[in-house]
């Protein structure tokens, strides 16, 4: 296996004991570099490495991300945990496989081949050999690249994997107390941070004494304009928080504008072109064009973010729900300039989190607050308000689609362009710590203008600004607009969502004006026969919806996509019916990951993204007062609620002999596109304007 | 909050328990903090999110802003007193219904109460009873598909 071709984790850490233990207790024990963010990836990557070593799943474990024995796999986002994490895994675990069996092989004076494993046990023509994959690791060198001796099963030799093994930590998270908010230590401490309104603000004022002598308080910490405050609860820690929030003067922010999505759309800064195909200025037609936008929007996580951090010789551990130890590890760092090695990261559940959220933010409040009483940890907990003004947001965006209809009706081009705040801020990028406090610590660490993600990694602002569609001239393009004063992040599908709304809006106008079939007229446009199987598959499975006469003020309506246009191809069919609100009725997805590891696992983050998607749609948009957030608590930022969800019928399309593909954000863009069609179909108007809600419809009926 | 602490007397999961507490606390901070209780979950500290529900006196309750002197004497039942021998649960982990499950110990104890009302509810006046919980994840349909499946077995346990 050439270099080239292994996934990259395992460029990184290429040994097989990077990524397994075998341990006296005849349990194996997956090394990940990935955490668990409530999609069940480290039920699937056990499965996967179960199923290469023929041992029984309920004899895996599997440690997640923590930079005291895991791999570095940086940051568990963009959809690859099973298409990078969990094949690093598989060739580990097959290496092990291997490797062992000629051990076994040597030692019974057989050959390999002639041998098999049940669960965990060596076994000869069907009988037990009293030998198994724990006394063999015992002598045999695992330090090894795996990629050397790697040589997974075929598809169909895979028992493990292709099943719905139930999530292994989903009981302990109704009835335990698995969170980085549970965790309880000696001696520990509760901390509160008090964080300027904006990144801009600079605080002129604040009693300190008088903070320190708040009940319970044992320290108090002013650097810069960050404050905060350790007590001996969590209830003191919060009421000296309270007192010092409502007494400390900030100077005068700097300016913003009045309404961020409109100075997104005006923006006229430098355009990058992602992608150039053909000459998209030369064609000649009709010529149809659109412009959507969407709000900024909110992470939501149910638990506001939390870490725990202690201080003890120099050196720094702390327990994060962060989406990446290592990167967390160097932000860290920098901060405090510290090597590395003398900062541990150990990763502990969060609530969810759909992107990068105040999770590594909260670790450096914590870090900064312990850094006052060395040697007792300190557990911090965000606000809910802190939460919604503190946490990177979701970035607005305002996206033009324009296309040129030939004279032989197909599409002769399509050009899109997304403005948008920068999706990539993560902790490290462009150099910078990037966690909130750093930007106004007493040695601050500006916050350097974000590249935003790269188109080679799926891009960022114009992540699927190139439409997957067969078009013989087509550009992609992005115009990053970086001088507002709010916070952004990736968060889930990033671009995706509004350039898929964007250019699948566009595709039924076009349909539409054409008075052609928007399933037919998808479908000529495409030469992937996997796209062309979810469209046809998620259509048949709407019959009901899409046969039935959808009646007044009601419609359906279709999105597609291949999310990045290379991970997972996504087709919803939504029905909804408008009055005084819009409610989605029925939503039919199918969905193509390629090989499945876990069949009801890729159900439910699909039905999850469905929901989410569905949320963002019609209800949110955070909004602003000044450069800060206004958003105070849920009341200010409805989500979807149990009474609002439609009915939801999510379809695979396995594919055994095929690549794993990310499928967690596939339906986001998609669920957006279907809803934006079926109310163009329920009132006869493309409200381009997300969310799309009464005001929306409203204004785009004038 | 008065800073001053009182001597406050509960029942929880049955047990009665005395704690020294300020009585403006609210009630989810002395089961995280005096009672180690870690399971119920803090949300939003507005009662608007629900990932704190308890049950007092038989109602779902979110402990994040409700004083523990309002709950003095009152019968508080949590997470704690649960396992995965509870249809519930036993449901939940059957469909899977959860992702990142941070909401889900408010939703057992939201659904609990429900149940000990109304034993045969639709699945309407599930969700309706579930509005005050939140779920980010969009696990929403496996809930209510568990809570009407622990319904059914809870009838036919009864019957």
């Amino acid at each position: 296996m050439s270099a080239k071709t292994l996934p990259l984790p395992l460029q990184t850490a290429p040994l097989v004991s990077d990524w397994l233990r075998f341990g006296p207790d005849r349990r194996v024990t997956v090394l990940s570099g990935r955490v668990e963010l409530g999609q069940g990836n480290m039920t699937a990557i056990l499965q996967i490495a179960a199923d290469e070593l023929d041992v029984d799943p309920a004899d895996v474990a599997i440690i997640g991300a923590d930079t005291t024995q895991t791999p570095n796999e940086g940051f568990t986002s963009s959809s690859l945990s099973i298409a990078h994490g969990g094949m690093s895994v598989r060739l580990a675990a097959s290496a092990a496989r291997h490797l062992l069996l000629a051990e076994a092989a040597k030692l019974l004076q057989s050959s390999p081949d002639q041998l098999t494993i049940e669960a965990g046990r060596i076994m000869r023509g069907g009988v037990d050999t009293d030998l198994d994959l724990w006394k063999l690791a015992e002598t045999v060198d695992l330090q090894v690249e795996a990629a050397a001796h790697a040589d997974p099963k075929p598809p169909d030799a895979r028992r493990v994997v292709g099943t719905s093994l139930p999530r292994i930590d989903l009981e302990s998270r109704i009835t335990g107390q698995p969170f980085v908010h549970d965790l309880v230590f000696d001696g520990m401490l509760f901390g509160r941070p008090v964080h300027p309104p904006a990144l801009s603000s600079r605080l002129v004022e604040l009693d300190m004494a008088g903070l320190r002598a708040r009940p319970g308080v044992v320290e108090a910490v002013r650097d810069g304009s960050f404050v905060g405050v350790v007590a001996t609860s969590e209830p003191e820690a919060i009421a000296a928080a309270s007192w010092a929030k409502n007494r400390v003067v900030y100077a005068p922010p700097a300016a913003s504008p009045d309404d961020a999505i409109a100075a997104i759309a005006a923006s006229t800064g430098e355009i990058e072109v992602v992608h150039d195909e053909g000459d998209v200025e030369a064609v000649d037609g009709r010529r149809f064009e659109t412009r959507i936008s969407r709000p900024y929007l909110s992470h939501g996580s149910i638990g506001p973010s939390a870490a725990v951090a202690l201080w003890q010789d120099g050196r720094l551990r702390v327990w994060s729900q962060s989406q990446g130890a290592y990167p967390l590890r160097a932000a860290l760092g920098a901060v405090f300039d510290l090597p590395p090695e003398n900062i541990e990261v150990m990763h502990r559940p969060g609530a969810g989190c759909y992107g990068h959220n105040g999770a590594d933010d909260v670790a450096l409040d914590a870090a900064l607050l312990a850094r006052a009483v060395p040697g007792r940890p300190v557990k911090v907990v965000w606000s809910r308000a802190d939460e919604f003004r503190y946490a990177p947001l979701g970035p607005g965006m305002s996206v033009s689609a324009k296309a040129v209809v030939g004279e032989d009706k197909r599409i002769a081009a399509m050009d899109v362009l997304a403005n948008s705040a920068p999706h990539g801020n993560r902790p490290g990028r462009n150099g910078a710590p990037n966690l909130r406090a750093s930007a106004y610590l007493e040695k601050p660490f500006p916050v350097p203008r974000s590249a935003d993600i790269p188109a080679a990694n799926g891009g960022g602002a114009d992540r699927n600004s190139v439409p997957y569609y067969t078009i013989p001239n087509k550009r992609g393009a992005k115009r990053l607009v970086h001088d507002l004063p709010y916070r952004t992040s990736s968060m889930r599908a990033l671009g995706g969502f509004a350039n898929v709304y964007a250019i699948e809006t566009l595709m039924d106008e076009i349909a539409r004006d054409l008075d052609e079939d928007p399933v037919a007229f998808r479908l000529r446009h495409l030469d992937d026969p996997r796209a062309v199987a979810v469209i046809e598959n998620a259509v048949a499975a709407s019959k009901d919806i899409i046969e039935a006469k959808p009646g007044e003020g009601a419609g359906w309506g279709i999105g597609f996509a291949r999310y990045k246009n290379t991970a997972s191809y996504c087709a919803v069919v939504a029905r909804i019916e408008v009055d005084e609100t819009i409610r989605v009725t029925h939503v039919r997805a199918t969905v193509d990951c390629g090989e499945v590891i876990n069949p009801d696992g890729v159900i439910n983050q699909t039905e999850g993204g469905i929901l989410q998607a569905i949320s963002w749609t019609l209800k949110e948009a955070v909004t602003f007062e000044g450069p800060g957030v206004a958003i105070e608590g849920w009341s200010d930022y409805p989500i979807l609620t149990f009474s609002e969800v439609p009915d939801v019928r999510v379809s695979l399309i396995p594919r055994p002999d095929q690549a794993p593909l990310g499928c967690a954000e596939a339906a986001q863009g998609p669920v957006a596109a279907a809803i934006g069609n079926a109310l163009r179909m329920a009132i006869g108007v493309h409200v381009k304007a997300m969310p799309l809600n009464r005001d929306a419809i409203m204004a785009a009926l004038l | 909050m008065t800073g001053t602490k009182a001597g406050v007397d509960l029942i929880v999961d049955g047990r009665d328990v005395t704690i020294q507490a300020d009585p403006d606390t609210p009630l989810l901070y002395v089961l995280r903090g005096q009672l180690g209780n870690l399971g119920t979950r803090f949300g939003c500290g507005e009662g608007t999110c629900g990932a704190c529900m308890v049950i007092v006196d038989g109602e779902a309750t979110p402990s994040c802003n409700l004083p523990v002197s309002a709950a003095t004497g009152t019968s508080i039942e949590t997470i704690a007193g649960v396992d995965s021998s509870d249809p519930i649960v036993a449901a939940m982990l059957e469909i899977q219904a959860g992702q990142c499950g941070y909401c889900l110990p408010g939703i057992v104890m939201a659904a609990k109460a429900l149940l000990a009302h109304n034993p045969a509810p639709s699945r309407r006046e599930i969700a309706m009873a579930l509005d005050g919980n939140l779920c980010r994840c969009g696990a929403h349909l496996r809930i209510l598909a568990a809570i009407e499946a622990a319904a059914k077995s809870l009838a036919e346990a009864g019957a």
